[in-house]
């Protein structure tokens, strides 16, 4: 079962929360942005101004954008299927993405992948999807 | 100060329907309501609290139903925590009862996805763009089924977890459907029936699944000297616990659940050990839901579930552990897609002795009855509650 482009769905617009509205614009430009924290120093995933390990403050980074298979689920009754599933990122924090450009048989866990940019549907941003490395 | 046995479950009913077109949600909540008020022996005028969640239609948590029922209350809680919310729910009242704010607790679920044709498992569901997370998983279609697919994933990558093992959860909960006559699918499966059915989201099949039904269920939590005055077997609340379980930060492990947190205070309270139980609730939207749960409550090591789960070792009268005797949402109903409710009221059948007799198990004193409300994939609430026959 090889991977078929659907129609990425978003609910509001990058300016619906303005606190993450530098993600989008990396994501534009083809960046993986993260947050990592001034005071403990770690990154994390979906992006908050405020750290949620200690609750200092954060800053922009464009991340390496590669990371390992930490889970898949290949959806087989949605049409087209699609595979979704948790990639760790070699910063530290694991996302939710899903996976393209591969047959999703073929995808393993712990399997090196790469991120790449899908546009969502309509206006919708650009999104990070990964691929096999 | 401990709070074990501070109340009782006195009254407990389970809506027949499983498919309830001709009625609106509110007027399920009410005969639900209705339903365990007269199981008590008690009236509407006696309920002095509601805890309701979600599914309770209107927008202001417990207004709507208060308003429809027209109850008299002096204390209302409506936490939403999904399916596990009527498990939250009871410790919620204990608490409530122990401090004086009410005498006669009503809970009540309802709702009807199976008639509003809704895709409970399959379809994601767009939120509120406001939600912090919403923009950074709806785009990747988070759907029920996917969410606790990935789960399964991780935990047979990690333990050697096998769709067999997994099958041998619903066949368990077949077995006890055959004898459940309100129940949506009575025919007793086979593992292999469980690995052949059609594949929803790798590595759960459609048997995996629970079903979608309408429906509901409610409960009358009472003080101790209340319901020892009523003609009902006692049932005691003696221990309850409750933990959300998150993605924290993106440090993520999807090979446990929030039972590991929300189990170990309630042990504590009921001053007992899995071991003890003679019959244990355990929530079903998948075979991997149970599986995981039986793990984190500690009727089995970590990683141990499959084995533990296989081979009967859930059927009454057949294995160790007794589990959803009515059938569970894998195989009875899932009413508003919330099966906590069900859960605790086939923990009350069994402890009063009123299971069907082709399930009954023998000497029921203790129980458990666990929820879980939410996605294990992304976040979820888990929510224990230990029962003792007095």
């Amino acid at each position: 079962m090889a991977y078929v482009a659907r129609k990425i769905p978003f609910v509001g617009t990058p300016d619906t929360n303005p606190e993450t509205k530098p993600f989008f614009d990396g994501a534009a430009a083809g960046k993986l942005m993260l947050r990592r924290c001034t005071a403990c120093k770690k990154a994390h995933y979906f992006p908050r101004e405020l750290c949620p390990f200690c609750f200092g403050d954060c800053t922009w980074e464009e991340a390496s954008g590669k990371g390992k298979i930490y889970t898949i689920s290949i959806m087989e009754r949605a049409n087209p299927p699609y595979a979704i599933g948790y990639v760790t990122l070699a910063e530290g924090p694991s996302v939710l993405t899903n996976f393209i450009d591969c047959e999703f048989k073929d995808l393993k866990i712990g399997q090196d992948v790469v991120v790449k940019f899908v546009k969502c549907e309509g206006d919708g941003p650009s999104l990070p999807f990964f691929a096999p490395a | 100060m401990s709070l074990k046995g501070a109340a009782y479950i006195a009254g407990a009913w389970e809506h027949p329907t499983r498919k309830a077109p001709d009625k609106s949600i509110a007027l399920l909540h009410a005969e639900c309501a209705r339903g365990a008020l007269a199981d008590a022996g008690l009236t509407k005028d006696d309920v002095d609290g509601y805890f309701c969640a979600g599914d309770a239609p209107g927008g202001l948590g417990p207004l709507s139903m208060v308003e429809y029922m027209n109850l008299k209350c002096r204390h209302v809680d409506s936490t939403d925590v999904g399916g596990s919310s009527y498990q939250v729910a009871v410790g919620h009242a204990l608490e409530a009862i122990a401090a004086g704010r009410c005498s006669v607790a009503l809970i009540t679920l309802a709702g009807r996805p199976r008639s509003e044709g809704m895709a409970t498992g399959t379809a994601p569901r767009p939120g509120n763009p406001a939600a912090p997370e919403m923009q950074f998983e709806f785009p990747y279609g988070p759907a029920t089924a996917n969410l606790y697919g990935m789960c399964a994933s991780r935990h047979m990558y990690e333990y050697g977890t096998t769709s067999e093992q997994l099958a041998w959860i619903k066949v368990a909960a077949s077995h006890h459907a055959q004898y459940n006559e309100h129940a949506m699918l009575r025919d007793v499966v086979t593992v292999e029936d469980v690995v052949k059915s059609p594949m929803v989201s790798t590595p759960l099949h459609r048997l995996d699944c629970c079903v979608i039904s309408d429906g509901g269920g409610a409960l009358i939590v009472t003080r101790p000297e209340i319901a020892k005055s009523l003609k009902r077997p006692l049932v005691k609340v003696i221990g309850v616990g409750e933990s959300p379980k998150i993605q924290a930060g993106g440090d993520i492990d999807l090979t446990f659940t929030a039972a590991r947190w929300s189990g170990p205070p309630a042990w504590e309270m009921a001053g007992i050990k899995p071991s003890d139980v003679k019959y244990a609730s355990i929530y079903d939207s998948f075979t991997i839901t149970v599986l995981m749960q039986l793990e984190d409550l500690g009727f089995c090591k970590k990683g141990e579930g499959g084995k533990f789960v296989s081979d009967g070792n859930l059927i009454s009268g057949v294995g160790k552990l007794p589990f959803n005797t009515d059938g569970g949402g894998l195989c009875s109903n899932h009413p508003a897609n919330r099966g906590g409710i069900t859960k605790i009221i086939e923990a009350v059948r069994q402890l009063r002795g009123e299971a069907h007799p082709k399930v009954q198990v023998p000497n029921c004193d203790l129980a458990i009855a666990h929820g879980t409300g939410g996605a294990l994939g992304t976040r979820h609430c888990g929510s224990t509650v230990i029962l003792e026959r007095e």
